[in-house]
């Protein structure tokens, strides 16, 4: 309940400064609700928010897979780390804005620049956490397995992702919000469509209305993601925890 | 014996340790064993009794194949099915008691009855229950139940009791007991309690301090784990008198 009081709240206040400004530039809720109906009716909105969604859903895969083969393989063995280190720590700096244009430079302006770029500018941080969670995998259970000569796939299932779970869902629900950040710059640079296309436009239109209302949308729908597919599959994840003896 | 070799089951565990050293942790090598030569016939059950930090558990791992590190030859027993019980009972804790038990199953017969393993250790009511809800002496029951889960030709137990209640500890030496004899499984115990190893083993290993070597082996008469508290107190008098003349 105190979430629904304070999210009222802001609501409220947005009404209310759009009353007193009167401006075209602070639309109030009323406003931008009858843009977003508009856009729903027509639909323009679900279209452009499919287009992001997909790209969103696209380069999050990429970068979890590649990540944790990554992050795993440099937890588990120093001589890799040390060599492949020097590479993460570029990655790290580099700016999302470099890796976008370089994407699209030498790949050109389509659908796999747009994905890759995004995806490389969420690997590293997905390859870091991987990779402290690989180095706190616990030796004792890995003897364990060695000795009762498990195989490598029931190792890997019963052993080792449990254990690397807590970070896989960590670097999920921070490379989420990454991700479509991201996505919406892919987007105002190279694309024909989407949220960050829209916003794009409208922002060459002043047109408030539009970006507020695609903007809240795309925020509701991260939520409806995290809250039905993330938290569900954290809690799955470590409901051995949860019980008291 | 001898006719038994060709026999693959029946061979003896032929542990000849020349050395053994690793890396401290501030890089200096520490010489653990030297010259340890260990032999124990099949379907046996040996005790290796030493001080604490002697170096038991490196010699268990070596015979239990895990550490290749080491000068010096090992023939285990049987086919290599290995069964161990670690000192601490290194569950999964997110698993359930069953699903950790059925994982050490034979990869032919993971759909194996357990009931009559599980009824043994007095475990049928906890089967659905995860590791973190047991006490210890049950999560060591069920490393145990793991351990004869695998069908083991060569069984090896690192301290199992160490940290457990006298009552508690009392009956699960039963159950080991009741187990071993029955499956006939080469077994390798490690201990630091004189009385627990009499009870339990057909023979006793004596290691020296650090660097690790037999300083005594003595095989005691049948039968084993029926042995009386005067012939067990009996027993640890000469020992101890034998070894206090040794070190």
């Amino acid at each position: 309940m105190p979430r629904f009081y304070s999210l009222a709240a802001l609501v409220a206040l947005w009404a209310l400064a759009a009353a007193l400004a009167q401006s075209r530039l602070l639309p109030g809720p009323l406003t931008v609700g009858a843009v977003t109906l508009a856009d729903l009716r027509s639909g323009e909105l679900p279209f452009q928010m499919g287009c992001t969604l997909a790209r969103v859903v696209s380069s999050f895969v990429i970068a979890m897979l590649l990540g944790t083969i990554a992050g795993y393989a440099m937890g588990r063995s120093k001589s890799v780390d040390r060599y492949a280190d020097p590479w993460l720590i570029v990655l790290i700096n580099l700016p999302a804005l470099v890796t976008i244009i370089f994407a699209y430079i030498w790949i050109g302006l389509d659908e796999t620049a747009a994905i890759l770029a995004v995806a490389v500018n969420k690997l590293p941080n997905v390859i870091v956490v991987m990779r402290e969670g690989t180095r706190a995998l616990d030796p004792g259970l890995d003897e364990m397995a060695k000795a009762f000569q498990f195989t490598r796939l029931s190792r890997i299932r019963h052993v080792v992702i449990p254990q690397l779970a807590p970070y896989l869902a960590a670097s999920s629900r921070s490379g989420l919000s990454i991700v479509w950040k991201i996505v919406l710059v892919v987007e105002l640079i190279g694309r024909p469509n989407g949220v960050g296309f829209v916003l794009g436009s409208a922002f060459s239109l002043f047109d408030m209305a539009r970006i507020l209302s695609y903007a809240i949308c795309f925020i509701a729908l991260m939520l409806v993601i995290e809250s039905l597919l993330v938290q569900p599959l954290e809690r799955r994840a470590i409901r051995w925890r949860g019980r008291p003896a | 014996m001898n006719d038994a070799q060709s026999a693959g089951e029946a061979a003896p565990l032929e542990l000849r340790i020349e050395g053994k050293t690793y890396l401290s942790a501030d890089g200096t090598p520490v010489e653990v064993v030297r010259d340890l030569q260990l032999r124990l016939e099949a379907g046996s059950f040996g005790a290796l009794i030493g001080p604490s930090g002697c170096g038991k558990t490196t010699i268990l791992r070596i015979a239990a194949g895990l550490d290749p590190d080491f000068r010096g030859e090992l023939r285990r027993p049987g086919s290599g099915r290995l069964g161990m019980v670690f000192q601490e009972p290194r569950l999964l804790p997110w698993r359930t008691v069953e699903a950790n038990i059925r994982l050490a199953l034979p990869a032919h017969e993971t759909a194996a009855d357990l009931t009559e393993l599980v009824g043994i250790l007095g475990l049928g009511s906890h089967l659905a229950r995860y590791p973190g809800e047991l006490s210890l002496g049950l999560a060591r029951r069920v490393a145990i139940a793991r351990a004869f889960a695998a069908r083991p030709d060569f069984l090896l137990l690192d301290e199992p009791f160490v940290s457990l209640d006298e009552a508690v500890a009392i009956r699960l030496r039963n159950e080991l007991v009741a187990l071993t004899t029955r499956t006939r499984v080469t077994t390798l115990f490690v201990t630091h309690d004189l009385a627990e190893a009499i009870q339990l083993a057909d023979r006793l290993y004596f290691l020296s301090e650090r660097p690790a070597r037999i300083i005594l082996e003595r095989s005691l008469p049948p039968p084993r784990g029926a042995r009386s508290r005067d012939v067990i107190a009996a027993i640890s008098d000469e020992m101890r008198s034998l070894l206090s003349r040794l070190r």
